[in-house]
């Protein structure tokens, strides 16, 4: 018994020794919002009035750097149905409120249509304010019934009423560059609807005008060239550390996109800094990779810090479903600490290199895609694709070494998470969901893939 | 001594026989396929010679312990019989000789016209097949549900989920049927069904009347106490003669046992007869007329409690619990209609059974393959002249070109072993187009995911409209425009001497409920 005790001791006293190693080689002064003292507390609470403001050159008003994005919100079972669960919803808006966040963004289109009225409801029970926050949506005309400049109406109308305003803050007109510039023109521009947008951001209706964008370059191109006649206050776009550099597809260069923004001196409004939480469940050769440079910091920290560190962005959006996300996040801007040239370089050279070499389906699991008219279930099947490329089961031939387990998992687990009249050999490259997917994935060739995968596992013929 | 051998036996072959009908796995066929293939039927249809000859040695030697070991169909009555905790239930019956020899007359008859389905309906190890396949598979499939349900919890892979459904309801009907007849005969009688209706049982007592072991009653020793008759299951024990009937003797080795004057024994039996005829002389000289009998060959106290109604129980919950598995899908999917069989000019039988004559001569529906299939492609056939033979139909899975396993455990060489090699260039059937059925031509939506998923490539896409021909990869209309993918219609054709009828295309096919290609069988199949 004894021996054991004294083994255990020295165990534990190794630990923490190698903690403090770690901890005193780590970046320490780097980031002083995120320390952990000795008794496992954070120093301190949660700040309440360090936040990072931004300031909108137009309106000359302060935009919190964290901004909420009002789309993965928590749900609850009722009657065996997810509904939004709109007392969390509540807590968490009035927490963000009270630590100094002031931007909340939401769209008619998110959560099956349930999300504006949720913030509507949460922003008025937190008891700030209509002038003490700063309320974004968009119009999501997306299916061709909506395509007429009545409807187009008719949904900024139903924002307002959905939010008890007489005006939002920011609007957008959502996701242009899907379908290109042909789409652009049926939903925006043929119709008259962004002309009648000009006249109610000039009557005060919307304070500020502006777009996100996913997809074709040449429609962002496009939008920026008529600068002049449309004004733009803010643009929003997909920028992080992983796709900054992306010589494939300016589209998604994240470098590209800020700095022609930069350069008309328009604001940048960030979306998916995460990539739908895709740089926070990083595999684990990251986390190391990750935790090597400073351990005390989280994973995601790093993608904020990053994002957060370029001047021209006006607020950085972040779909925060659980207390702890919302938290952290607050610690990480509270204030933010820019990251230095050094660290800047490293996350988006060899960081993003590895991210990026690692053969993950680059699926964020949003569901825009659903339900797709075949029955098959999209995000499902990508997330046990990935699921199985972090945990080893995507043998690469049968010579790998765990090649037989790696199998049975893949296959069994499959069956398990996808039922088998949704799986990808039911896929008939329809092409419906393209448009649908902010990412630009190549769905329909994607689930070739993973079904040829399936196919050469079934065979044994990897 | 002989009943305990006996019964071990028994219950090891009963067992694993059960477990070799259950699996669905593909593990059991490995070690125990042969279980199947020395069953006296399969083996006959099959020419299986070697097992033949084995059984018919096996019988001249012991007598019939082939129906008390290996027959499963033997060994389930027994159990059932041995429910019954009523002592002297049995006693003497004259052997239905005319019926036997009429039954059996009739089974060869069938089998020289190549009827096998209708032997098959009273073939011990068919029925004994059918139950279980039909019955108590989908119980024990359930069962293997639930495991998986608790892996799944536990993250482990070791059980996985399998569909549960209804293959055939005539199938099953015949296979309870014949459960309750035969229960109830044993339950009543023993071996009543093997010793009237089973042409194995009548075959093989013809050559047991001449085995070179056999039970021999010692007339001298006997006092007439009828305890050996009235628990003979077989009802073969003529005590008023002291004679026994060897042609229904199983040499179940219960009359050893309850007798308690030694009066019987079994071996070679001139030689038993002439140790009788000593023995009865030193008895008589000795004076003594009565042997000293052993009070504890007496029957072990029997525990009542042990009397189990889960066979009944499995009876009725078989029928219900079918089906009760598939699940409804949440808000964000889209439904999906369940597929109808097509209707077919011509059969598909699966690839190794070499032709629709060759399956319904050989097949006496077992049910071993259609449980066996991990595809759900195999079910019983409803048809008359081939009644639960298998059958072949994509529904629910297609023919997958890895997979063997029907061919690997027919036991009657209905399914011929085949390798995978050449099971992917078998042709069983070929592809029909249903122009009107198919989504280019009836949504107008880009498809081809029956070339895309085709093992045997064959079947290319062709555009629907007319002008429209490829530069390379691109495809240009009639005015040489450039068709993006999500508008270029294209159609299947399928070339049929590729095609070797898995059905993955007609499987595959987003047309629902009936797909826009199916196969038709082939009476004789290819090689390509």
């Amino acid at each position: 018994m004894k021996e054991y005790n004294r083994r255990d001791f020295l165990k534990v006293t190794g630990t923490v020794a190698a903690t403090t190693a770690l901890a005193s080689c780590g970046a320490g002064d780097s980031q002083g919002n995120g320390k952990i003292d000795y008794m496992g507390h954070h120093t301190g609470p949660v700040p309440t009035d360090k936040m990072t403001y931004r300031v909108n050159p137009k309106t000359q008003e302060k935009v919190s750097i964290l901004g909420y994005g009002w789309m993965r919100l928590p749900h609850k079972k009722v009657d065996n149905e997810d509904v939004i669960d709109q007392e969390q919803c509540n807590r968490l808006c009035k927490y963000a409120l009270d630590h100094g966040v002031n931007y909340f963004d939401t769209s008619p289109a998110y959560c099956r249509g349930k999300s504006e009225e949720s913030l509507g409801i949460a922003l008025e029970k937190s008891g700030y304010r209509r002038d003490q926050y700063f309320i974004a949506t968009k119009l999501s005309n997306f299916s061709p019934q909506q395509y007429s400049f009545e409807a187009g109406k008719e949904i900024f109308e139903n924002s307002l009423k959905y939010m008890k305003t007489d005006y939002i803050d920011y609007l957008l007109l959502h996701s242009i560059g899907g379908g290109g510039m042909h789409n652009l023109h049926q939903r925006f521009l043929d119709n008259g609807l962004l002309d009648w947008l000009m006249e109610q951001r000039a009557a005060g209706r919307i304070r500020n005008l502006g777009f996100s964008f996913h997809g074709d370059v040449a429609v962002f191109d496009w939008m920026l060239d008529h600068h002049d006649e449309y004004e733009w206050d803010f643009v929003q776009i997909q920028a992080n550390y992983c796709d900054w550099h992306n010589d494939k597809d300016k589209g998604r260069s994240g470098e590209y996109l800020y700095n022609r923004l930069a350069e008309l001196e328009i604001p940048a409004v960030i979306m998916e800094p995460l990539l739908g939480g895709r740089l926070s469940k990083v595999p684990d050769h990251v986390v190391v990779h990750l935790k090597q440079r400073d351990p005390e910091s989280s994973v995601a920290s790093w993608a904020f810090r990053y994002i957060g560190s370029k001047p021209n962005v006006l607020t950085v959006l972040s779909g925060m479903t659980y207390m702890e996300h919302l938290e952290d996040n607050i610690r990480t801007y509270s204030p933010l600490k820019p990251l230095t040239e050094d660290e800047q370089q490293w996350l988006e050279g060899e960081t993003a290199t590895l991210i990026n070499s690692y053969p993950t389906i680059d699926c964020n699991d949003c569901k825009y895609c659903m339900p797709c008219p075949y029955g098959l279930d999209i995000p499902a099947i990508f997330v046990h694709y990935n699921k199985c490329v972090n945990k080893g089961n995507v043998p690469e031939s049968q010579q790998a070494e765990n090649y037989q387990k790696a199998r049975r998992a893949f296959l069994v687990g499959y069956d398990r998470s996808v039922p088998k009249l949704r799986q990808a050999n039911h896929c008939i490259q329809c092409r419906a969901c393209v448009p649908h997917c902010p990412q630009q994935l190549d769905i329909p060739h994607l689930l070739a893939r993973v079904d040829d995968f399936v196919e050469k596992l079934k065979q044994n013929k990897l | 001594m002989l009943r305990k051998v006996r019964i071990t036996l028994a219950l090891i072959f009963w067992v694993l026989i059960t477990w070799l009908l259950l699996d669905f796995t593909g593990t059991a066929h490995v070690y125990l396929g042969w279980m199947a293939k020395i069953q006296f039927l399969p083996a006959l249809v099959a020419m299986n010679i070697g097992a033949l000859l084995f059984l018919v040695a096996l019988t001249l030697l012991f007598g019939r312990i082939y129906c008390s070991i290996i027959c499963p169909l033997g060994v389930m009555q027994d159990v059932i019989a041995w429910f019954r905790k009523k002592k002297n239930k049995y006693s003497y019956s004259e052997e239905k000789g005319i019926l036997r020899a009429s039954l059996l007359a009739l089974t060869g008859l069938l089998l020289a016209t190549n009827l096998a389905w209708v032997v098959g309906l009273i073939a011990p190890y068919s029925t004994y097949g059918r139950i279980v396949g039909t019955v108590f598979s989908p119980l024990y499939k359930l069962a293997n549900n639930g495991l998986a349900m608790v892996a799944e919890h536990f993250g482990s892979y070791a059980f996985y989920e399998v569909d549960v459904w209804m293959k055939s309801l005539p199938a099953l009907l015949v296979a309870v049927a014949a459960w309750v007849i035969i229960g109830v005969l044993a339950w009543r009688g023993g071996r009543t069904w093997c010793n009237t209706i089973c042409p194995v049982g009548t075959f093989l007592g013809i050559l047991s009347r001449h085995s070179r072991l056999k039970m021999v009653i010692n007339a001298e020793a006997c006092k007439n106490c009828r305890k050996c008759e009235r628990n003979c299951k077989s009802a073969c024990i003529d005590l008023k003669n002291h004679t026994i009937d060897y042609s229904r003797c199983v040499v179940c080795g219960d009359c050893l046992e309850e007798c308690k004057f030694g009066a019987l024994s079994f071996g070679y039996k001139p030689m038993i007869d002439k140790e009788n005829i000593i023995y009865n002389n030193w008895k008589k000289k000795q004076g003594s007329e009565e042997p000293k009998t052993d009070e504890e060959l007496k029957n072990p106290a029997i525990d009542e409690g042990r009397r189990s109604v889960l066979t009944g129980m499995a009876l009725l919950a078989g029928t219900s619990l079918v089906k009760a598995q598939e699940k409804t899908t949440d808000g964000g999917l889209a439904e999906i209609e369940d597929k109808k069989k097509p209707k077919r000019e011509k059969l598909i039988t699966p690839p190794g059974s070499e032709s629709i004559r060759n399956l319904s001569e050989h097949c006496t529906s077992c049910q071993l393959c259609i449980n066996s299939c991990p595809n759900d492609v195999l079910r019983p056939s409803n048809s008359l002249d081939r009644f639960m033979q298998p059958e072949v139909s994509f529904e629910r899975g297609y023919c997958r070109p890895e997979c063997t396993r029907c061919s690997d455990v027919c036991p009657t060489g209905a399914i011929k072993p085949i390798t995978v090699e050449q099971r992917t260039a078998t042709q069983v059937g070929h592809a029909v187009w249903l122009k009107d059925n198919c989504v280019p031509f009836a949504d107008g939506i880009p498809c081809g995911n029956c070339a895309r998923h085709c093992p045997a490539g064959a079947i290319q896409m062709v555009p629907l409209q007319a002008g429209v021909h490829q530069d390379g990869r691109r495809w240009l209309d009639a005015d040489n425009q450039e068709i993006p993918r999500e508008r270029l219609l294209l159609i299947p054709v399928v070339n049929e001497e590729k095609c070797i009828g898995c059905g993955a295309c007609e499987n595959l096919c987003p047309s629902r409920p009936f797909s826009a290609i199916y196969v038709e069988g082939h009476e004789v199949h290819r090689e390509i």
